[in-house]
């Protein structure tokens, strides 16, 4: 028999023809990969290595009044046992969070959210330092929580952060973007405004590799070495040398193999610096690998924002203004991640693809008793909250005006002669050509013949709805003018060197945790130096052997370091051509460059190839004059503006009248990263970020009591999409590359996690037209989809 | 207490305690470190190996309740150098992303091969899901299961006319 | 990851030998078969036991699924991808396969077993609404091969309670067959495939000449649900099938049920489900009957 999936098995035919360059090719991690042979953070296994294991506040406030440990240090096998106290002596109680708050590393006086860290063992195997966490005795005074984001500043709200001087509420920033004089003008004189409370509730992006680390500390050499999973080690390395006082050049921070991050190792967590403690107490190396639990109720949730959206519009369908006020609920500490000048990440391109008059945006954020985190999730730094806002109120304008949904889209899009384009909010849009996405999706999901089938089924009563997202990514943080975590500026490094048999090692300053850098970044410079991949070693996540960058998060590094790998390379060319011309005895002038050898210009039978001229370069016989040895380059590219991805979602979906079940039928993805490298990996971070649209969209939530208490504490309450929700993913391209990227490449790990909820819940809203329904939030579980059938949708918060 | 378990073909005797799981014995006793772990509830199937020929959580199951039994891991597909079909599919249709999963996707996937060699789409979706996979969306892997599937019956294929 | 705390472990060898450990060992034992619940619990260390007495060599003993005229009997060993592929249990019973598919996932299925699933109690359990449904006796072995039969109704005596004692096993399943046509179904809404239930419904119906001889209704996850729902059968009783017939069997199912609501849902939908369920799997099982 044959399937559909096997009609797709023939695209795989030319897996054996590897580019020299951009193109379908296998990856080169999977051959450890595949035997079991990857090296995760877990896997690490050092003589005489400790365990350690943290105990986590049960509450969500409370005031410490005691802590004895004494039985939990007489248990077998017990090493050290630490708490707050301990730590405040050697002035580590507290530590910076990315956002310039401080965040306990273990408490001293009081908890503030449920699984704050309170102490820690370390005992020789895992096992018993499990069991001695049972023996610490903590007394608690139990403080009345701030649950209710909604109630976080109101006058008798408890206040959380009593550790801040003077703070007597729990406002953490406001946050204002756009003109609103303007936009209310603009508002005043509209046909028709249409207003919608919506929330994006909290969520958590799980990766399956929980976080974890094995501190190494050498006394005699002064030296630590710490294997963590971290998206971003050289910007750890800086913020330990910080936090624990030691010269950053005995720090060596490796991240090997990591099991997904989307955004979750990104923060710098207590349970990595309890390790290096650890270490440095005992003597030993220590590691500490979370369990799930506290992956999900300690470490960096998402989103968590409510949003109140209002749009402007003529009645003809004419988009004028978009106006906004957000909630936003960091938790206990605001342990955002994301550049210093943005607090509320990239929000304000909350306009979308769209040709406006006027934008504004408030914003105000609030501390409550719950994990503090920020952004994380694959979210391009809060544009998930912005793309979804936007995606969802325009579908409203369409339900209000009767509008088709596509065409009132299509009606409003920014055209391609406006690019450049500033947004009313002043973000630089670098290229884009809306409309052929649009109608690519519209195409391949069969529009029209979707608009009748569903009017068919509505005759009888089935319910079946269509749900379009468009929208504008910006990835690629970031220009060092404005953008850096912490005083770090967000550029990034990258070495390349050629040996002298013209195999090459390229240093990346990012670090993969799935997106397949180890590929991708051979294949930039072999499209550059013509070098087969095959013979480029990539090298990663070591901080003591690869040069200093940011990381990898926010789609950005093809966008960062994927220009820095071209642009090293062509530094690596330039040279290789002055080389070139001394062996061919021509000028430069007179060479060109086809891809892996120079040739004497109108005579193709004198060249020498790559290889031939890295011999040379390390060989006998003289160079050029002022030409050293070698064949190597280092850069660190500094990119001028971000890069703008953008995409056209169709999402197709049936619900079951009786029960409520929504079913994901079809989904089309269109999307636009620009230059493509490598197809495959390209399709493979689509479908992964769809996959967390039908999560975030249907189940995904990290909810709480009215104590405070985690209600998705384990993966048998937090519900992550298997293979049976998802349908078999459409995929589509357009190419618009960016103008000021080296080879137009725009980033695209992101793009389908920000463009897919609102395709999904814009179906299931369109579903649910018959009912009169023009919103409902997430997550569309049954039992909620019900409520909105009767008309008594409820926020999810 | 003293367990005794035959993993990948090689018998092993270790003494151990009675609470320790089997994925733990794997990894941290006997060095496998191919299998991971990723909740603590069964949910997530990136621990999965076989047991007696039948794929299992290895986070819920007892190494001593292994005692006396067949265990075989992702180190086991691979014959030598050579992958096992399995891991050929994935490799060839990007059924893996950042591989945290994949140990256990590949064992699963492997004795659905041997049960059914020629499962359709929503076969391989209901065999593979009690495992999470937060990087491929599952399409990729469905992919790879189809490719294993079609290489294996053209080389059976080979193998026959060959005779 | 989390790890229980430590306790002994015995390997049973028969059933009556793990009778006799029990009887040594008392409450501070527990039987493991799948552990696909009882070591989450321990691993989250909400459950400790000093003992843990593994019983998974008893499934050549306890591993069966045996059709006679008057009934079939199940051995509590019997894993949960047995009872789903059992043609036999397909023929005669096709409720268990329904709900099996939706019964944790295939890997878990492969360890767990029906003994396993009923003693651990849960009241969103959906092996335990199947047994109810079909009106299922359970046996169980005490020391000295001392046998009682109770029905689910004595054997449930609460969430998480069940009426074997620290010295007994759960043995065997035993299902009546009647002399009339039957059918069965199941149906379940989870919020996500693995799951536990929203709500699960099964229905079993007998048929002799069209009319209703005897149909029972099983409920999982809305409250207490061992008794079935007598009400619906008496309503039935006597009458040719239709769909008022399941409207009104619906009805009571749902005024019958006690859900609370949760992260799963409001009370109120799942008292819908309820109705709906019911409704469902009365006309599947009418319609298998009638085949």
């Amino acid at each position: 028999m044959t399937t559909t999936q096997d009609a797709k098995l023939t695209e795989f035919e030319d897996n054996d023809q590897k580019p020299v360059g951009f193109g379908r090719m296998l990856r080169k991690e999977d051959a450890r990969l595949l035997r079991g042979r990857g090296r995760f953070v877990d896997d690490v296994q050092l003589p005489g290595m400790l365990h350690l294991a943290i105990l986590r506040s049960p509450f969500a406030h409370a005031n410490i009044v005691s802590i004895d440990t004494s039985a939990a240090e007489a248990s077998p096998g017990v090493k050290a046992v630490v708490t707050g106290e301990t730590l405040k002596g050697l002035g580590l109680a507290w530590m910076p969070t990315l956002s310039n708050d401080v965040q306990a590393v273990l408490a001293t006086d009081r908890v503030r959210f449920q699984g704050q860290e309170v102490a820690f063992v370390v005992a020789e195997d895992r096992y018993q330092a499990r069991d001695a966490l049972e023996l610490i005795d903590v007394e608690y005074e139990v403080l009345e929580p701030v649950v209710d984001v909604r109630k976080a500043l109101s006058p008798d709200a408890p206040v959380i952060r009593t550790d801040l001087e003077g703070k007597t509420d729990n406002h953490v920033f406001d946050w204002e973007t756009g003109d609103e004089e303007e936009t209310n003008r603009v508002f005043a004189s509209a046909d028709v405004i249409v207003k919608e409370d919506i929330v994006y509730p909290r969520v958590h992006p799980a990766p399956m590799e929980t976080c974890g680390s094995v501190a190494d500390f050498d006394p005699v050499e002064g030296k630590l070495r710490l294997w963590s999973t971290t998206q971003a080690p050289h910007a750890h390395r800086t913020l330990y040398a910080i936090v624990a006082g030691l010269p950053e050049h005995k720090i060596q921070v490796i991240a090997p193999d990591i099991g997904g991050g989307f955004g979750n190792k990104v923060p710098i967590y207590p349970g990595y610096v309890h390790s290096i403690v650890g270490s440095i107490v005992t003597g030993k190396p220590v590691k500490w690998m979370e369990d799930r639990s506290e992956n999900l109720i300690s470490t960096g949730f998402a989103r968590d924002y409510i949003m109140r959206a209002e749009i402007a519009a003529t009645r003809e369908g004419k988009i004028l203004a978009i106006r906004t006020n957000v909630l936003a609920d960091h938790g206990a500490f605001n342990g955002t991640a994301a550049p210093v000048k943005y607090p509320a990440g990239f929000f304000g391109v909350f306009t979308g693809s769209y040709d406006l008059q006027a934008a504004h945006c408030k914003m105000t954020a609030v501390y409550t008793n719950k994990a503090p985190g920020g952004v994380a999730y694959a979210c391009s730094f809060r544009i998930t909250e912005a793309v979804y806002l936007v995606e969802r109120i325009v579908d409203a304008l369409a339900y209000e005006l009767q509008i088709d949904p596509a065409e009132l889209r299509l009606k409003n899009f920014i055209q391609p002669e406006q690019f450049p384009y500033t947004t009313k909010t002043g973000w630089v849009y670098d290229s884009g050509d809306y409309e052929p996405t649009m109608r690519l999706a519209m195409e391949m999901a069969g529009y029209d013949e979707l608009r009748k089938e569903q009017a068919e089924k509505r005759a009888r009563g089935e319910l079946m709805g269509i749900g379009i997202a468009f929208f504008t990514e910006a990835v690629g943080a970031g220009p060092r003018k404005n953008m850096d975590i912490l005083g770090l500026g967000m550029a990034d490094g990258c070495e390349l060197r050629v040996h002298p048999t013209g195999k090459a090692v390229v240093r990346l300053s990012v670090k993969t945790q799935g997106q397949g850098h180890e590929t991708t970044f051979a294949q930039i410079i072999a499209e550059e130096l013509g070098i087969p991949p095959a013979d480029i070693d990539v090298l990663h996540g070591d901080t003591d052997n690869t040069p200093f960058g940011l990381g990898t998060y926010g789609s950005r590094s093809t966008p960062v370091s994927g220009a820095a790998a071209a642009l090293v390379a062509r530094k690596v060319r330039d040279k290789a051509k002055l080389i070139a011309s001394g062996m061919l005895e021509v000028s430069v002038a007179d060479l060109d460059w086809v891809k892996g050898a120079f040739q004497v210009k109108g005579d193709p039978g004198r060249s020498v190839t790559i290889q031939e001229i890295a011999f040379r370069a390390h060989g006998a016989g003289d160079l050029p004059d002022g030409v050293e040895g070698g064949l190597e380059a280092q850069i660190c590219y500094n990119p001028s503006n971000l890069t703008y991805p953008h995409g056209a979602y169709i999402c197709v979906v049936d619900i079951d009248p009786g029960t409520a079940e929504v079913k994901v039928r079809r989904f089309i993805a269109v999307d636009d990263c620009g230059t493509r490298i490598n197809p495959m990996i390209i399709e493979g971070q689509v479908h992964g970020g769809l996959t967390d649209g039908v999560g975030m969209a249907l189940m995904e939530m990290i909810s709480f009591d009215e104590d405070g208490n985690c209600l998705g504490a384990s993966l048998m309450d937090y519900l992550i999409p298997t293979a049976l929700e998802v349908p078999d993913w459409e995929t589509g391209y357009t190419v618009t590359p960016s103008p000021h990227h080296p080879i137009g490449a725009k980033g695209i790990g992101e793009s389908a996690t920000v463009g897919s909820p609102p395709a999904i819940v814009n179906a299931v809203v369109d579903a649910l037209k018959p009912f009169g329904i023009r919103h409902a939030d997430m997550p569309l579980t049954p039992s909620r989809v019900w409520d909105a059938m009767r008309g008594q949708a409820t926020p999810p918060i | 207490m003293q367990v005794t378990m035959t993993v990948n073909g090689t018998e092993y005797t270790r003494e151990i305690e009675g609470r320790m799981l089997l994925v733990h014995f794997l990894r941290d006793v006997l060095g496998l470190t191919g299998t991971h772990w990723g909740c603590d509830t069964s949910n997530c199937g990136v621990c999965v190996v076989w047991l007696d020929g039948e794929p299992v959580k290895s986070c819920t199951v007892l190494a001593a309740m292994a005692g006396g039994h067949e265990v075989r891991t992702v180190e086991g597909l691979a014959n030598g150098a050579e992958l096992d079909p399995i891991q050929e599919g994935f490799r060839q249709c990007h059924g893996l992303q950042c591989g945290f999963c994949t140990p256990g996707m590949l064992m699963t996937c492997r004795a659905l091969l041997d049960k059914n060699p020629d499962p359709t789409e929503g076969e391989i979706r209901e065999a593979i899901s009690g495992q999470i996979c937060r990087c491929t969306g599952y399409s990729s892997i469905i992919r790879s299961v189809r490719w294993a599937a079609v290489h294996e019956a053209s080389s059976a294929q080979e193998e026959v006319s060959a005779q | 990851m989390q790890v229980p705390a430590p306790f002994e472990y015995e390997r049973a060898t028969s059933v009556d030998q793990a009778i006799g450990l029990l009887e040594r060992l008392g409450s501070s034992a527990r039987l493991v078969a799948g552990g696909h619940s009882l070591l989450p619990m321990m691993k989250l260390r909400l459950a400790n036991f000093e003992y843990l007495i593994d019983i998974n060599d008893l499934h050549a003993e306890l591993g069966y699924i045996r059709l006679s005229d008057d009934e079939v009997r199940i051995g509590a060993m019997t894993r949960h991808r047995e009872l789903l592929e059992s043609d036999v249990l397909a023929g005669v019973f096709p409720i268990f396969a329904d709900a099996e598919k939706v019964i944790a996932d295939p890997i878990v299925r492969n360890r767990g077993t029906l003994g396993g699933s009923l003693c651990q109690a849960d009241p969103s359990e959906d092996l335990s609404a199947v047994c109810t449904t079909l009106d299922a006796s359970c046996v169980i072995r005490g020391p000295g091969g001392s046998e009682r039969v109770v029905t689910m109704e004595e054997f449930h005596v609460g969430p998480y309670e069940t009426a074997v004692a620290d010295n007994e096993i759960l043995t065997e399943i035993r299902i009546p067959r009647k002399s009339f046509k039957v059918g069965s179904a199941y149906a379940k809404v989870e919020r996500r495939a693995g799951d536990w239930a929203v709500v699960s419904a099964g229905a079993a119906v007998w048929l002799d000449q069209g009319r209703i001889v005897d149909a029972r209704v099983g409920l999982a996850a809305v409250g207490p649900n061992t008794t079935g729902i007598p009400e619906i059968s008496a309503a039935l009783r006597g009458h040719e099938p239709d769909e008022s017939l399941f409207e009104l069997a619906g009805a009571i199912a749902a005024r019958s049920c006690d859900p609370a609501t949760d992260t799963r849902g409001s009370a109120d939908y799942k008292r819908h489900l309820a109705d709906e369920l019911t409704r469902r799997t009365l006309r599947k099982a009418v319609e298998r009957a009638r085949s």
